[in-house]
């Protein structure tokens, strides 16, 4: 599935540590629309568990989180 | 002739320009080296200040020092506004007088800046000491305050000195228990993420700190909306707070020549974080607020990156390999109250640590904020 999952906006918080990842989605998913997918990209271990946390507390919905190499890919969608 | 230009004359702008005077002395005595220091306002503003003014304790002018006492005589002052970046043919554009102003070595230190209306109803409804007049009106505010509910919320991040929020919080506790109302007043502190501040220790230096002295928290708040009239503030979490007074570290961004200049799309400058060379163009360095590095909006900051900038550009204009770079030390002062404090030091390898507080450091801190302008001479 993870190879077919396309995001409307993707963002790239390689290299930065908590909580600049998940407050980078978070100041996305302020302004988006409605259904809009984010890709959040991130090579913060801590930001795998406290996105999906926000995402939950926040109504919104998390697709899934891929694994990569040196990163992971968490695609949320916005309710 | 080479021409450095530094854009921007706070912390880093200022330290900079006298390290690279310092630096370069001989080249720049026989005329080989020009450093330009170019700001918008004759003024050097140190903003920490503000944080005492609200209590009475600092005036808004204490923060404020002319420029030109603390740059070297050899730096080319320019009290200009930049409106554009030409990275290619190596030009800045000025607003007023001269149009364009040629580099060899460019260094970007525009700071952030504040842009509460981001969300809606904070402008009105929401206080801040993140500036002089915000200052001035929160000290009114605070003085006429004889009790309800204070709501601390931190809308924006990342901010400028992120101690501050958490400073405020526990100063207002002990500020409101020597005038004796502190059981007329309720004290929540909001924060963005799932802890009380990005940095985990310093979020469990706080959390048994803050629940000592009964001040409520909320975690996962981002305020999304402000209702002056109802005074009520809400998050995007879907919960809202009434107020009686709402203190707000308000929304920041970079300058808007940033962006405009293609150098970071958020108005912060893409940078290597250790070489603090820009990103997307050749010959240009970023430092202060306006780098985005993974560490603080931080006055310390600002001042170890201009070492590693001016030994970078001292090295380069005289043919040599720069080695310099910056680690990510970062060191923060924490009041915690109205007579003691703490600090953390750290670096992008090494978390902080934090000590209990004391008189000691608390009293260091002003004797910091007192010789600060010996700092930005670039003396201390």
């Amino acid at each position: 599935m993870s190879e077919q999952l396309t995001a409307d906006v993707t963002i790239d918080a390689r290299g930065a540590g908590c909580p600049g990842p998940l407050m980078d989605l978070i100041g996305k998913v302020k302004t988006a629309d409605s259904g809009t997918v984010f890709e959040l990209q991130t090579s913060d271990r801590g930001s795998v568990s406290d996105v999906p946390e926000w995402v939950e507390k926040a109504g919104h919905e998390l697709v899934e989180t891929v694994e990569h190499e040196d990163y992971w890919s968490i695609y949320v969608q916005k309710a | 002739m080479t021409r450095i230009v530094i854009v921007g004359g706070g912390t880093g702008g200022t330290v900079l320009a006298n390290r690279l005077v310092e630096d370069l002395d001989s080249e720049v005595t026989a005329g080989e080296v020009e450093v330009t220091l170019v700001n918008d306002s004759p003024d050097h503003v140190y903003k920490p200040t503000y944080l005492y003014v609200p209590f009475g304790k600092k005036t808004v002018e204490d923060a404020v020092r002319p420029l030109a006492d603390l740059v070297d005589r050899r730096v080319d002052l320019e009290i200009n506004r930049v409106v554009g970046i030409d990275t290619d043919a190596k030009t800045i554009e000025l607003q007023d007088g001269r149009d364009t102003l040629s580099y060899d070595h460019l260094v970007l230190a525009t700071g952030a800046k504040l842009v509460p209306d981001e969300v809606p109803g904070l402008v009105e409804g929401g206080h801040h000491f993140y500036g002089p007049d915000g200052a001035e009106k929160l000290r009114d505010a605070l003085a006429e305050f004889e009790g309800g509910h204070l709501v601390l919320s931190v809308v924006g991040v990342p901010h400028m000195c992120p101690a501050a929020p958490v400073e405020f919080t526990l100063m207002a506790d002990e500020w409101f228990r020597q005038r004796g109302i502190r059981d007329e007043v309720e004290i929540t502190y909001t924060y963005p993420i799932m802890r009380l501040h990005g940095l985990e220790p310093v979020s469990d230096w706080m959390e048994p700190r803050f629940a000592e002295r009964d001040i409520h928290t909320e975690t996962f708040f981002n305020a999304e909306e402000v209702d002056p009239e109802a005074g009520v503030i809400r998050s995007m979490e879907g919960e809202e707070l009434d107020y009686d007074l709402l203190v707000a570290i308000p929304p920041h961004a970079g300058d808007d020549l940033i962006a405009g200049s293609g150098l970071g799309d958020d108005g912060w400058v893409a940078v290597d974080r250790h070489t603090l060379e820009a990103e997307h163009a050749e010959d240009v360095y970023a430092m202060g607020d306006a780098a985005d590095v993974p560490t603080s909006k931080a006055g310390s900051v600002a001042h170890y990156e201009a070492d590693v900038v001016a030994d970078r550009i001292a090295s380069e204009v005289r043919g040599q390999l720069p080695t310099a770079t910056f680690d990510g030390k970062t060191v923060c002062f924490i009041e915690a109250g109205m007579d003691e404090a703490t600090f953390v030091e750290f670096d992008y390898e090494h978390p902080p640590e934090l000590r209990d507080e004391s008189r000691p450091v608390h009293w260091a801190k002003l004797a910091y904020n007192e010789t600060y302008w010996l700092t930005a001479r670039g003396l201390l």
